[in-house]
């Protein structure tokens, strides 16, 4: 089975890399971008009996290792 | 008798031996311990030295912090051993969850490598004992990821306990913004004031054709 961890600043903690690419689309002459921000995927190939177990066994590494919680946020979608 | 000191190293740690020395100077029998070691020998000090542990992957600090030498250090800290975290090793500790908040690329994306001022905000505590409050320091820094956030709720904390050792200035001791970090702060301490992490770097100030010696003040505070 594979995840899908997408970690990310967390909303209301500036995000200098986004904040970075965002002006230079704007001086690029990209109209109307509102806001950029920068994260990382991680994809992982994990065993695992059904979706649900994977999601757990993805969870408890996001939160012990692919995410620091004090500054960011993670999301997992699991791909089968 | 003289205080021993351990100086822990990772794969990608670069500062170990700077931090031994000005240790010995201060009067420190030093011990260099590999990461994979599980027990920490008997020692009035644990620093976890500056570096590229892991090489920064995925986050600074973050894998080093599962190191197995790490657990060891942990239970040390909760008995009250004095542990010094300096760049990378301020890293690891946050990371660790033995220091508050979390370090963040610098807002200006740069490696920010200079002298740097740095104000001393309390001083009722081992590490900057020997330091005056208000008094400016200049000490080099070197790091991309020093932009220290906590929440306003843990800032406060850090207040009302007096856990913010040193904020960035400049040489009049005037608030100066380096790296993004809330509020300056360039380095702060657990509330059991047993846990100390910095971005600057007290090891590489110690003698006069390094341009400081303010890192002596500092680190004198573990020796006395």
């Amino acid at each position: 089975m594979k995840a899908i961890v997408n970690v990310f600043l967390k909303e209301g903690v500036l995000d200098p890399q986004g904040k970075a690419a965002h002006h230079a689309l704007e001086s690029l002459g990209f109209k109307g971008v509102n806001d950029v921000r920068i994260g990382k995927q991680i994809v992982i190939d994990l065993d695992a009996k059904n979706k649900e177990e994977a999601l757990q066994k993805v969870k408890e590494m996001s939160e012990t290792l692919l995410a620091n919680t004090v500054i960011e946020d993670y999301n997992i979608e699991i791909v089968e | 008798m003289k205080k021993r000191a351990v100086v822990l190293r990772f794969p990608g740690t670069n500062c170990e031996f700077d931090t031994e020395y000005a240790l010995k100077k201060q009067g420190f029998d030093v011990e260099i311990i590999w990461h994979k070691e599980e027990t920490l020998p008997e020692c009035d000090l644990v620093v976890v030295p500056g570096g590229f542990s892991y090489g920064d992957y995925l986050r600074a600090g973050s894998i080093a912090r599962f190191a197995p030498i790490m657990k060891a250090v942990e239970s040390y800290a909760n008995e009250g051993g004095y542990v010094l975290g300096i760049c990378n090793g301020f890293q690891i500790l946050t990371e660790a969850g033995l220091l508050p908040g979390a370090l963040k690329r610098n807002n200006n994306l740069h490696f920010i490598s200079k002298m740097q001022h740095i104000k001393v905000i309390n001083n009722d505590n081992k590490f900057l004992s020997k330091c005056e409050v208000g008094e400016v320091l200049e000490v080099p820094v070197a790091h991309a990821d020093g932009n220290y956030y906590i929440d306003d709720e843990g800032l406060e904390e850090l207040k009302k306990n007096n856990q913010i050792l040193v904020r960035y200035c400049d040489k009049d001791g005037y608030p100066m913004i380096l790296n993004g970090s809330v509020e300056q702060i360039a380095g702060v301490c657990n509330k059991t004031k047993n846990v100390f992490g910095l971005m600057p770097h007290p090891e590489r100030a110690i003698e006069l054709i390094l341009g400081s010696t303010d890192g002596v003040k500092m680190l004198e505070g573990f020796a006395s």
